[in-house]
């Protein structure tokens, strides 16, 4: 993975100075929280429910297993114990005492971890595809770029005071496994004619209130070029976005009130004059990167037969690990959907241990993945079985990857001051529901996706069933979609009518996928029945009788 | 009389707007709207003339009045508001404005002084209350950086560089 040099150390190092003062000077009563409000948001700090909340950055997702006992020890010493991974790669901790967030950077900055950017209207952490450089699928590793993107992005002077958030996702393949349509920039890595590399560049997606996938604007960008095109989008926007209305200040707001075709001559209109200031991508920097994500020195092996026995074990080997390039080689999901536990937590043991195993087994590094689970990247066939073990000893290895418990939800109401409904009990009420692993193997590829509010950072809206949380004079309701996807063909899901009580959520949920097992075909994933057959049958069904009725 | 900070150094303002007290021909700051509304007049005095932009203005309206303008002053009304930043930056750069470029408002603190100076902005007329001893030391709050930047601040260590040389 990369490694921090002189520079990059020395500007972490200096962010966690500079915020260190701000704080004591926010604790001493210099600066009023509304001039400490935008300086702690670009230093990951919300203040939340019950207590602040600190986002830690985990660029592209991937993790050292030193970074990992870090990340521990810090979980352990200034918060409750465990931390929360997120859709967009990153680890909230949901307890830390407002003045221990300096004392917390400066240890994440020991190991290269900073929090610069998670939250704030700015430059996000960049996200990218969990199986870059493993998958035989991809173009290119999209990791160095996303390295490159997040440098250049880190206290960027133009643009570090935008209209709104900024969210810059990176797929290296086809599959689009970074959810990138959905992002305010998404780059795809291709090839053209001449078999150069560079990106197809997607402008304007997002979720939230305005859930829009994102439109192509640029179908070949050379690589060279990719952080001055950035930069002119990027000065559009600033320029030009909304700031007016919050809920009208992203991007793809602009994009659409403009039109793809005029925002694209704007774009290239501002690229072309800019050109003698272009900030250059030299072919020798992109290789300086490129170099610290070469293959890992695998072993020359053969691949192994599926392990047999043992029926949880050929489950988990079925859900939970993914082909890899390299023969005899896996890639291991480590399972943050243990049925009881609140999806994307995990405890400092559960990381320790991890950490180790992650040494023992796949060359020290851990990924996070957009779907709230680890993934060991590189693990021999052989210790699969082993490796198993472990992970089932730890409540890492519940063999639900991609199956219907394998959700993806937000803190919700429970930790988020934004929050309409809660989502951690829906999701245990789902997760009991559903606890028959053979009848969740029998429903097959379901990816559900709930938000506790709007603001959609439970990514509902592409999720083949999506939960929304509202507030209905004071209660909580849930909205439930259908149809979404935010991988291959990106979809919005549509809604399947009346939000349902709390109490109903998982009830539902069941109703509408035994229509599924009812019409599909064979081998019909549920996001296919769906497609095919629209919304109607399963509104149909999908309210319980009225007691009346019955 | 107002004290500005002027490329670190807190001196005297020589620089009026309209409706504050001055001689006929000490330099004066117009806003936008008061060039476009009479620009003969702001053009033909025989002191020095600066215009001030808000957020909203653009700066390529300025293009054909530069050379004869000795400073442009950007607003920043408050945190969050960061038009200013690409305006400072397109003077600089892509217009070649070599005069004075002054950030003003209630946003001109401390905290944003770097990426202020980064922009090319020389002069600061701080906001009420700000320590400039403070905002000098944040002149130079971060040694390295990872972007092209103005000649403002110096850096030790810079990652990527512009196709040609900031001014």
């Amino acid at each position: 993975m990369y490694q921090y040099d002189e520079l990059d150390q020395a500007l972490v190092d200096a962010r966690v100075a500079e915020f260190r003062d701000q704080t004591r000077r926010h604790l001493a009563g210099e600066l009023s929280e509304e001039e400490f409000r935008p300086l702690r948001l670009r230093n990951g700090l919300y203040i939340q429910r019950h207590a602040p909340m600190l986002r830690i950055a985990i660029p592209y997702g991937l993790l050292s297993a030193r970074q990992l006992h870090t990340l521990a020890a810090v979980a352990r010493r200034y918060d409750r114990g465990y931390g929360h991974f997120t859709t967009r790669q990153n680890l909230q901790l949901n307890w830390p005492r407002l003045e221990d967030v300096p004392e917390i950077l400066a240890q994440l900055a020991t190991v290269q971890m900073h929090s610069i950017q998670t939250s704030g209207n700015c430059i996000r952490n960049v996200t990218a595809d969990h199986l870059a450089g493993v998958a035989a699928d991809e173009v290119d590793d999209p990791r160095p770029y996303c390295e490159i993107i997040r440098q250049w992005s880190s206290v960027h002077p133009e643009f570090t005071y935008l209209p709104r958030k900024f969210k810059i996702a990176v797929t290296g393949s086809p599959a689009d496994r970074a959810a990138s349509e959905v992002h305010d920039v998404g780059l795809h890595l291709v090839r053209d004619a001449q078999g150069q590399l560079g990106f197809t560049v997607l402008v304007g997606g997002g979720l939230g209130r305005m859930p829009i996938i994102g439109q192509v604007i640029r179908e070949f960008l050379p690589v060279a070029d990719l952080l001055s095109y950035l930069e002119a989008i990027l000065r559009i926007y600033n320029r030009q976005g909304r700031r007016d209305n919050i809920h009208r200040a992203r991007i793809k707001v602009l994009v659409k009130a403009l039109g793809i075709e005029r925002f694209r001559d704007l774009v290239e209109a501002e690229w072309q004059e800019n050109r003698p200031h272009h900030v250059q991508l030299p072919q020798a920097e992109v290789e300086r990167v490129r170099a610290f994500f070469r293959p890992q020195p695998y072993e020359i092996l053969a691949d192994l037969p599926a392990p047999a026995g043992n029926a949880r074990l050929q489950a988990w080997y079925r859900y939970n690990t993914h082909a890899h390039k390299v023969p005899g080689y896996r890639a291991v999901f480590v399972s943050l959907k243990a049925h009881g536990e609140v999806p994307g937590d995990m405890s400092a043991e559960q990381m320790d241990a991890l950490a180790e195993i992650a040494r023992r087994y796949s060359f020290g590094l851990v990924r996070v993945t957009h779907t709230q689970n680890l993934l060991l990247a590189d693990v021999r066939q052989r210790d699969l079985e082993a490796l198993w073990r472990e992970l089932e000893a730890l409540r890492l290895a519940t063999p639900n990857i991609g199956t219907l418990t394998d959700m993806i939800a937000c803190p919700g109401l429970d930790f988020c001051s934004l929050a309409n409904a809660g989502t951690l009990d829906v999701a245990r009420q789902i997760q009991q529901r559903f606890d028959d692993l053979d009848y969740l193997y029998d429903l097959g590829e379901i990816e559900i996706k709930m938000s506790g509010c709007m603001n959609a950072c439970g990514h509902h809206h592409v999720g083949h069933i999506g939960i929304l949380g509202v507030d209905k004079h004071g209660e909580e309701w849930y909205q439930i979609t259908l149809g979404g996807s935010a991988s291959g063909v990106t979809a919005l899901g549509e809604v399947i009518g009346p939000s349902v009580r709390k109490n109903e959520v998982a009830a539902t949920i069941e109703r509408i996928v035994e229509v599924y097992r009812g019409v599909r075909a064979d081998g019909e994933r549920f996001l296919d029945t769906v497609r095919r057959l629209g919304i109607k049958p399963f509104k149909e069904q999908a309210y319980a009788p009225h007691p009346a009725a019955a | 009389m107002r004290l500005i900070l002027r490329q670190r150094e807190l001196v005297a303002d020589a620089w009026r707007y309209a409706g504050e007290e001055a001689g006929a021909d000490a330099p004066l700051i117009a806003t936008l709207a008061e060039l476009r509304t009479d620009p003969e007049r702001h053009l033909a005095r025989r002191g020095a003339l600066g215009v001030r932009l808000t957020p909203v203005d653009r700066v390529e309206e300025l293009a054909t009045h530069l050379p004869r303008l000795a400073l442009v002053a950007c607003e920043f009304p408050g945190p969050g508001e960061g038009r200013g930043y690409s305006q400072g930056r397109l003077l600089r750069e892509r217009y070649g404005f070599a005069g004075e470029l002054r950030a003003v408002g209630a946003g001109v603190k401390q905290d944003l002084v770097f990426h202020l100076a980064r922009c090319g902005f020389d002069a600061l007329e701080l906001a009420p209350g700000e320590d400039p001893a403070a905002a000098v030391r944040a002149w130079q709050r971060y040694e390295v950086g990872y972007q092209p930047g103005a000649a403002q601040v110096v850096l030790r260590r810079q990652r990527f560089f512009a196709a040609t040389p900031p001014a």
